[in-house]
Order: structure tokens, then C-alpha cells, then sequence
């Protein structure tokens, strides 16, 4: 679904992404694992557009969108969330949520003004939508909540829920569990299986969790030093040599539970 | 002691100015606080903004006089003020597309953005004096008082008049509908929700579905119309004077810094402080103090603390002070 293709990102002198090459298949939950300052979440920022890769190429469905600012890539149906949660902070959970689907008729001044019906119709449903996002995610409390309020653990709910609220195809989650205790940490998981199963979210998640890795990815592809070390199913990657000397360390090799 | 007459005094002299002055720094201060807030820099540029939208609004006043058409009792001014807006907007379209547009896309830091609009300051301030000249040019029509001085002394038999005059009248009232609108857009339409989450997360709102190109035009736009709203009314108020409305570049940032930049409600509040502590320091007392205390104690000098000529020092001391206590304003703005 998504090809990265050879892509180099530098940061003046130093390469953060050095010619990374994947593939993410449609229908799955990729985990995206490695050690800090592997390059994952700068290949994050160049596929969602927030940067542009120095070289390379990245195609969705056959069709380059290297480069391509994030808000296009979001009308095609590529989302992202963020390591730290982001929010708009002045505005309510609801608001939050209500914000995100673009094209709304009442992004027209002229609409402000003249088009009343049909913006009034069209919130009414955002609404509906949105709370229904929140009762998915079991924050309905938190509707009318400020949204500079709510916990780190909310917020990143809130981000994920932010996806809910259009028809995504990939969604990019950046470290969605870090600093998220483990009921939330497990509510977050299954809502993301739940999406998968029931509406064919793509997902590809980065994470350090390796519970939560081992749970809900396949397959699951490791980076180290901004190039791609390994793919396959975690088992796969726990027994890979190269992976083991670059992430896992080597005093894990035997044991069954790595990380967390 | 009479203090009737020392209330109307006050009120002639130092409340109603004072009123009319802070709707149009509250106006001004808006557009500043704005720019800052959803396009993240400090506009420079805003004083000869103000001139160049009142000075379309001005031309057209011309042309409508011209052609012998009126408002009545009102300022032909406020028929030509839609068309000044429309000018006003086209013209700052046209310097983002030219100008700003370039640094944005680089993500320029801030500072850059504040030199760049010195530039446009400079060049809007020649183009303004290049079409209408430095000179002073007074374009208030219709009636001027809503009540003068001589009417209310003959209503109420006192000593004192208290004269409200019709561009002040006008002043207050197209300030309070203006903010109206403003506050209702920003809080209530999608517009304005967008750029408001534009402010208070760019990296989020350019993953979500919000365009910012499209929040940027919009900007721009309300810019421009509050902008133009706020110069005319000061033009109607006083006169027009392209060197005056750069200097009106000093207490408008006061007012957005004291009220805290970037927060609407602040920039309103902080336009009001401004221009009451302008007027009643600038204020000869003397009339007021002779009325309040008996007569062997009236002061012989005008008890005036301050020149008018050094009014511009009120909003400096102010914002110095502001700065260095409360950075982030009144209302809790980003920090400057």
C-alpha cells in the first residue's frame, strides 16, 4: 500500500533516515520498532509530509506523494499522530474531534453567511460523529472538557479518536502506549484492533512495548541507524542476530519477555 | 464644590475621548494581536494598513460626494467603508502572495517575518503618501454633533456642556457591532474554529483537514476590515494624516502587548488602558479640580501631568512596564 523507497533525510551533516526501503501491506498493523534515534519517527514526518526526504521516493497505491504537503496526503486518507499528543487546546475534546474533518462547507466565508442550513446539518452530524468517536474510546466524560485539561494518557486517546473521525486508510501511530499505563495502554489497543477488523484501517505503529508489539503487529520491521535491519513476525526479529545486537541487547536472547 | 459640573467636565474632556480612542486602539490592537496569533509574527505594517484602507475609503468618499450621494445625517465615509475594506484586502492579499508567502513556505523564523513587515511598512507608507499625499485631509460629512455643548447647556440649564459628537457616537457603535461579529466568527463558525486551532497548534492543524492556505487568506481578510474599520473611524474622529497612522503603530502594539498578544479579549482591554491613561495624563485638570475643591484651594497652574506632544511616552512607560512584570499581558498571551 505504501512503498518507501531508498529515502535519505539529512539534518545538515547527519543522516537520520540513510536510505530506507519498506513496504507496508494493506490490512496490516506493522509494528515499526528500533533504538532512539533510529530514524523512525523522522520516516514518519517523510511519509506524513512534514518533511521532505533529502532523495527517494515514497508511493501510495502506485501514486508518488513524495513531498506532498500533510494536508493533501490527509484528503487521501494517510493520518498521523504524534509522539507528545497534540491538541488544540482552546477548544473542547468534542471540538477537538469536530475540527478535523476538512472541506466542510462552513470553511466558506460566503457559507458563514448564506449557507446557515446546510453548516447547521453538517455540525449536527460532525457532532453526532464525535461523540460517538468518544464513547468508542470510553471518554464521553470528557466531551465538553477543555482539551489543554484532560491527562497525557487522554490526550493520546484523543489523537488516536482524531483518526476515527474520517475514513482514514493508513493510519501513522507515533508511540501511542509511551507514558500510558497499562488499562489505557490495552483500551488503546483494542480500539486499534477493532478499527483494523471493522473498517480496514492500515496501520503502522512505533513503539517500544514489546507486549504490546507482540499482541497486535504483523509483521514487524526494525530500524537502526536510519536503515531498515529486519522484517518479519516478531518471533522472527527477537531470534534476528543483527537485531538483537543493535535493540534488544544481547543479554535478552533467551529470555521470552523482551522489553517493556 | 460642584460635582455635577466636575463630572460633565470630566466626562466632555477626558471619558468620552477617551471611549472614542480606545474602540479605535481596541480595533487596531485586534488586527496586530491576530497577525500574531495565526500567522505568528509581529505586524509591523498594521499602522500603514490602517492608512492605506482609510485612505481608499477616503477616495471613494470623494467619488460618492462627487456623484451627490449621502447618508443623510451620516458620514458618507460609512458607504465608502465596504469599498475601502475590499481595497484594503486586495492589496494585503497581494503582499502575502508576494512577500510573506515566500518566508512562510521556509518556515521563517519570526524575527525574519518582523523585518519583512518593516519593509512593507515602508513601501505601503510611499504608496499611501504617493496617492494622497502627507497633507492632512478631513473627510467627516453630515451632521457633526449628536448633542453640542450649547444643546445640552440649554437642556439641563447647567454650566458645563457636554457635547457628543456624531463620529464618536459612530465610533462606539461600529466597535461594539465589529467586535461582535469578530468574537461570534471566531467562536462560533468553522472558519474561525479553524483558525483558532490553527493558533493554538500549527503542526496539528496542518495534519488535520484544515487548509492554511485557506486560514491565512482568511486572516488576512478580517486584517484588512478591522484594519480599515479602525483608521477610518480615527480619520472620522480626527483627520487623516498618513504620518499620523504610523505613529499610531506605537499605542496600538502597547495595547495588543498589555492585553497579551494573541488573545482578542486582551487586545480590546488593553486598547481601552492605553488610551485612558493617554488622555487623563495628557489632561489639563485645572477645570476639573477647580470645580471639586473650595475656591481658596484652585489651583493656579493647568495641572496638567504631561505634553500632549509627549503623549506617545504614556504607551512606551506602559509597555516598558508591562514587559518587564507581565510579559505575557493582562489576559495571558503567548509571551512576546
Amino acid at each position: 500500500m505504501i512503498k518507501v523507497d531508498n529515502v535519505v533525510k539529512t539534518f545538515g551533516g547527519f543522516r537520520a533516515v540513510d536510505g530506507a526501503s519498506l513496504e507496508i501491506r494493506q490490512g496490516a498493523i506493522t509494528g515499526l520498532i528500533g533504538p532512539n534515534g533510529a530514524g523512525k519517527t523522522t520516516l514518519f514526518n517523510v511519509i506524513a509530509g512534514v518533511l521532505k526526504p533529502t532523495s527517494g521516493k515514497v508511493t501510495m497505491m502506485g501514486e508518488d506523494i513524495t513531498g506532498l504537503p500533510p494536508h493533501d496526503l490527509f484528503h487521501k486518507g494517510l493520518l498521523r499522530t504524534f509522539q507528545i499528543a497534540h491538541e488544540f487546546g482552546s477548544m473542547s475534546c468534542r471540538e477537538n474531534l469536530m475540527m478535523v474533518p476538512g472541506n466542510q462547507s462552513g470553511e466558506s466565508l460566503w457559507n458563514t453567511w448564506f449557507g446557515r442550513k446546510r453548516i447547521a446539518d453538517e455540525e449536527r452530524a460532525l457532532r453526532a460523529k464525535a461523540d460517538e468517536v468518544l464513547e468508542f474510546l470510553t471518554i464521553s466524560h470528557l466531551a465538553e472538557q477543555k482539551a489543554s485539561q484532560i491527562s497525557g494518557g487522554q490526550k493520546k486517546l484523543l489523537e488516536l479518536g482524531r483518526t476515527m473521525m474520517v475514513d482514514a486508510k493508513i493510519v501513522f501511530l507515533d508511540e501511542v502506549g509511551a507514558g500510558v499505563n497499562r488499562t489505557l495502554l490495552n483500551t488503546i489497543g483494542d480500539a486499534i484492533v477493532q478499527l483494523n477488523k471493522e473498517r480496514g484501517y492500515t496501520f503502522v505503529v512505533i513503539e517500544h512495548d514489546m507486549d504490546f508489539i507482540g499482541r497486535l503487529c504483523d509483521p514487524v520491521i526494525c530500524m537502526a541507524e536510519g536503515k531498515v535491519l529486519a522484517q518479519g513476525t516478531l518471533a522472527e526479529i527477537k531470534a534476528n542476530e543483527q537485531v538483537i545486537e543493535a535493540y534488544l541487547g544481547t543479554g535478552l536472547k533467551n529470555k521470552d519477555m523482551v522489553g517493556a | 464644590m460642584d460635582l455635577l459640573n466636575a463630572f460633565i467636565t470630566l466626562s466632555n474632556f477626558v471619558i468620552i475621548p477617551a471611549i472614542a480612542y480606545g474602540s479605535q486602539l481596541a480595533l487596531g490592537a485586534l488586527g496586530v494581536t491576530l497577525i500574531y496569533g495565526i500567522l505568528r509574527f509581529s505586524n509591523f505594517a498594521h499602522g500603514d494598513t490602517m492608512a492605506f484602507g482609510t485612505m481608499v475609503t477616503i477616495l471613494f468618499t470623494w467619488w460618492f460626494q462627487h456623484l451627490g450621494l449621502s447618508l443623510g445625517p451620516f458620514p458618507t465615509a460609512l458607504l465608502a467603508l465596504p469599498f475601502g475594506i475590499a481595497g484594503c484586502a486586495l492589496f494585503v492579499l497581494l503582499t502575502d502572495r508576494a512577500v510573506y508567502r515566500f518566508y512562510r513556505v521556509q518556515k521563517a523564523k519570526p524575527v525574519i517575518l518582523v523585518i519583512v513587515s518593516m519593509g512593507v511598512m515602508f513601501i505601503m507608507n510611499g504608496v499611501v503618501r504617493f496617492i494622497i499625499g502627507p497633507d492632512d485631509h478631513n473627510f467627516g460629512d453630515g451632521e457633526r454633533f449628536i448633542i453640542s455643548a450649547r444643546t445640552f447647556r440649554e437642556m439641563t440649564g447647567l454650566e458645563e456642556g457636554l457635547a457628543i459628537r456624531t463620529s464618536t457616537g459612530i465610533t462606539v457603535v461600529t466597535a461594539v457591532v465589529v467586535v461582535a461579529l469578530l468574537f461570534w466568527f471566531l467562536n462560533k463558525t468553522r472558519t474561525g474554529k479553524s483558525m483558532r486551532a490553527y493558533s493554538d497548534n500549527e503542526d496539528l492543524a496542518l495534519l488535520s483537514g484544515i487548509n492554511p492556505e485557506k486560514v491565512v487568506v482568511v486572516t488576512w481578510v478580517i486584517v484588512a476590515a478591522l484594519a480599515t474599520v479602525a483608521g477610518t473611524l480615527y480619520g472620522l474622529d480626527k483627520s487623516f494624516k498618513a504620518f499620523t497612522y504610523f505613529q499610531l503603530l506605537l499605542p496600538i502594539f502597547a495595547s495588543a502587548i498589555v492585553g497579551g498578544l494573541g488573545s482578542p479579549v486582551g487586545a480590546i482591554a488593553g486598547g481601552f488602558v492605553i488610551a485612558f491613561s493617554e488622555v487623563t495624563i495628557t489632561y489639563a485638570w485645572k477645570k476639573v479640580i477647580t470645580y471639586v475643591v473650595p475656591e481658596s484651594m484652585a489651583p493656579d497652574g493647568l495641572v496638567q501631568l504631561l505634553s500632549t506632544d509627549y503623549k506617545f511616552a504614556v504607551s512606551f512607560i506602559i509597555l516598558l512596564v508591562v514587559l518587564l512584570f507581565r510579559p505575557t499581558g493582562l489576559f495571558k498571551g503567548k509571551s512576546v
